[in-house]
């Protein structure tokens, strides 16, 4: 009785559960950074040779008892060489290994397809010529590899560039004639015949130079001897990296490692986005996160503000509230429904009626784009911004506001000037966690706008640069579409922590900043309230 | 029920007239007759819930925020009755200012607390908010201690130099009466005897009314007190009478401490 009333175990239950509550947070992001934050560090190259059959060698990704065996263990190797091999990863018995080595001239070859490839250089050929042969081969290949970057970069200046106007002028030329079809002006028809022929014989005198590019690159070729002493021939142009980890002390494999964060960071995704960057999904979650803030909060703050500063407080407005808060509740996939069905078709095809009638039957905003998706998480996210909002606005004294009214301001004047600034960093939390909850959602966007590959940003150079009716990737469904989705999982999985880590780490920022925003205007208007 | 009187009033300035004040069915006020003189120190006593800070609050028509508030009689400030349908409540309140029981700055820097009034009635011009602030912050005796300090957050002043800054603020739009609702029962002793002193020197220029559970304050600081009981004013004088020789028996049980 006495060590009830004493409250001791009160203390313990409340901070039991907030000790596991930690514990999990802490587990997620431990796993997430453990399994995440080391995919990009350059590994060893192992070469087991084994008591029967060829040599093996690859990185040591794992090891574990055998199933059904006591005692005995085995190793899993990534050998890479797909191509070659069939399959990425490979297990071992420890029972099998008779010898382990790390050959210093070992070699992985990061390809645009494929996956790596593990080996020795055995030579270099430029058009079936011998380029180069053993001492010296890997500076040759160094050289070889600064050729191809300078005319990748030339493509890739010429397809962004000219190549892409190019296109856009013959689709605007496309739409222009349709709409002459349908006008029946035959002498402007054909005048745009003139120039579309001209057009084209532009195109063609560009996909030209740009093969001629390709052909240079494709020249080269490095022959590969593998662990088991087959040789491959792979293509210098195909090659994204290539390093010898087990030559490198621990500073250059720093640096390989930051090479490879930024390239995965700020590059463009591979080999069904189980490879390279996530850029396009970087970019997309942040301009939809911020879409959806952009509409979200100001008719959150303003809907709260009526609700609760100017409507009369009676049966209607608490229905409205509950309302609200219910809305807070609803799963996400039916507001996915709701803007499909009312964006997406309802606005988006009169939309498309109205002004993009030349491009039909390909519907321009008439399908899931970014602003479609965006509006249905602000959707999504305004019953938060009202709650958090109205709380907020309530937790304002009451002595605050009589003293404006007494000062003789008008009730316009008193929110504004008074009720407003008090209430800013409580409108922020609220913000914060709609954002937050808006940046984690994956499910309406599957069905708003949001695919696998995007190759075009919504945002770039050319008129009117905010390019809103275009799908978008995104880290949520990156991650799943990656995880379960990709032809080789085990290839996939260090992608799908590496991405997780990343959302979770954008979550955490855009957090942070809100936080910091909130921090500066709580200080300049600290009341007692907050 | 005698009606009370106060003697020898020069100009009275509020005029009350059979003032009946409702919240939804419960009647707060009772048949308040009372005029308020003009340029003294007018205390309001009685016992917590005689309605003495509802009576204060119909002086600015601070009530009109309570919906369930009605109002019967008549208040009239300077001659014009507030509560006629042709009132303008803004205009009521800036020559009715007010001084909250707690202190309310507004999240703010000590000069914008003082010239926000100003700054709602439409004045921008920063000299005229200048010469404002200065001469409302040295008739509040809070110059001196924030003369250099007046861009900083009003919310780090001490709870003393915040009340004395909400009178401050309520003297820079120049009002013709002050209503103050307790302005001291949030401090500590020599905080209250600042603010006392202060009240003191506004009297020549200002008509206040204090609303105080402190008979002493009242008895140092007023001219003319007047004494609430459930609703009704049961007692008005000049304040040395009504300590020393109160007209009523329970106005003399609660000067003398029997009650309340």
């Amino acid at each position: 009785m006495k060590f009830w009333q004493r409250g001791d175990p009160f203390i313990w239950l409340t901070g039991g559960a907030l000790a596991l509550c930690l514990a999990m947070i802490a587990g997620l992001v431990g796993i997430i950074v453990y399994y995440g934050a080391g995919v990009f560090w350059p590994q060893d190259l192992t070469l087991l040779r084994l008591k029967d059959g060829p040599p093996v060698m690859g990185k040591l990704m794992d090891r574990q008892p055998i199933p059904g065996a006591a005692g005995r263990y085995r190793v899993q190797l990534k050998v890479g060489n797909r191509d070659a091999y069939g399959q990425d990863f490979r297990w071992v018995d420890e029972d099998a290994i008779a010898e382990r080595e790390t050959p210093t001239e070992a070699v992985v070859f990061e390809r645009i397809e494929w996956g790596d490839t593990h080996g020795f250089i055995a030579a270099l050929y430029a058009e079936e010529r011998l380029l180069a042969k053993g001492e010296g081969v890997w500076e040759v290949l160094q050289e070889l590899l600064d050729q191809v970057g300078e005319l990748d970069e030339r493509i890739h200046t010429l397809e962004r560039g000219e190549l892409d106007k190019l296109n856009r002028a013959i689709d605007d030329l496309r739409l222009q004639e349709r709409r002459l079809q349908r006008e029946q002006n035959d002498a402007q028809l054909v005048a745009n015949e003139v120039r579309r022929q001209a057009l084209w014989d532009e195109h063609e005198a560009l996909s030209e130079r740009l093969d001629e590019l390709r052909e240079q690159q494709e020249r080269w070729e490095v022959e590969v001897a593998l662990a088991g002493g087959e040789t491959r021939r792979v293509a210098v142009a195909a090659i994204v990296r290539a390093y010898r980890p087990n030559l490198m002390g621990v500073g250059a494999k720093v640096q390989t490692y930051l090479s490879k964060g930024w390239e995965f960071v700020a590059g463009e995704p591979r080999e069904s986005n189980t490879e390279g960057g996530i850029f396009p999904a970087l970019f997309g979650t942040v301009m939809m996160v911020m879409l959806m803030s952009l509409a979200a909060v100001p008719f959150g703050v303003l809907a709260a503000l009526y609700l609760r500063e100017y409507a009369r407080q009676g049966f209607l407005v608490r229905l409205v509230r509950i309302a609200v808060n219910n809305l807070a509740g609803v799963p996400s996939i039916v507001f996915g429904m709701f803007g499909l069905g009312f964006f997406v078709y309802g606005i988006g095809g009169s939309i498309d009626q109205l002004f993009y009638a030349d491009a039909l039957p390909t519907p321009t905003f008439g399908t899931g784009g970014i602003l479609w998706a965006s509006l249905t998480l602000a959707l999504l996210t305004v019953p938060v911004v009202i709650v958090a909002t109205e709380e907020s606005l309530a937790a304002v004294p009451r002595e605050m506001r009589e003293g404006a009214l007494a000062l003789g301001a008008t009730k316009f004047q008193m929110i504004w000037s008074v009720v407003l600034p008090s209430a800013l960093p409580g409108i922020l939390t609220g913000v914060i966690l709609a954002t937050a909850r808006g940046a984690g959602e994956v499910a309406p966007l599957m069905i708003t706008g949001v695919v696998k590959l995007a190759p075009d940003l919504p945002l770039d150079a050319f008129a009117p640069f905010f390019h809103l009716e275009r799908k978008f990737m995104h880290l949520g469904f990156h991650i799943y579409d990656v995880g379960f989705q990709s032809p080789t999982v085990e290839a996939a999985r260090p992608m799908v922590y590496t991405t997780a880590l990343l959302l979770l780490t954008i979550v955490l920022l855009l957090n942070l900043t809100a936080i910091v925003v909130r921090n500066k205007l709580r200080r300049k208007y600290a009341t007692a309230a907050f | 029920m005698s009606k009370p009187l106060a003697s020898d009033q020069a100009n009275s300035i509020v005029e009350v007239e059979n003032l009946n004040m409702f919240y939804g069915e419960t009647q707060a006020l009772h048949d308040i007759d009372l005029s308020i003189p003009e340029r003294e120190v007018t205390a309001f006593i009685g016992p917590s819930g005689c309605g003495k800070s509802t009576l204060l609050r119909c002086f600015n028509r601070l009530n009109d925020l309570i919906e369930s508030a009605r109002i019967e009689g008549s208040v009239r400030v300077s001659g014009r009755d507030i509560y006629a349908p042709d009132c303008d409540v803004i205009d009521l309140r800036r020559r009715v200012g007010m001084v909250f029981q707690k202190s309310n700055p507004f999240p703010k820097s000590i000069y914008e607390n003082v010239a926000y009034g100003l700054r709602i009635a439409g004045e921008n011009r920063r000299r005229v908010l200048d010469e404002a602030v200065e001469k409302s912050l040295k008739a509040a005796a809070l110059w001196d201690e924030v003369k250099d300090r007046l861009k900083d957050n009003a919310l780090s002043l001490s709870g003393g130099q915040q009340q004395r800054l909400c009178i401050a603020r309520t003297l820079a739009v120049e009002p013709e009466v002050v209503l103050m609702d307790e302005p001291c029962s949030a401090l500590d002793p020599i905080a209250t005897a600042r603010v006392e002193e202060t009240i003191t020197e506004l009297k020549s220029d200002y008509t206040i009314i204090v609303v105080t559970h402190n008979l002493q304050q009242a008895a140092r600081i007023s001219t003319y007190t007047a004494f609430y009981y459930l609703g009704s004013l049961i007692e008005f004088n000049q304040t040395e009478d009504m300590f020393t020789n109160p007209r009523n028996n329970q106005t003399e049980d609660y000067v003398t401490g029997r009650f309340g």
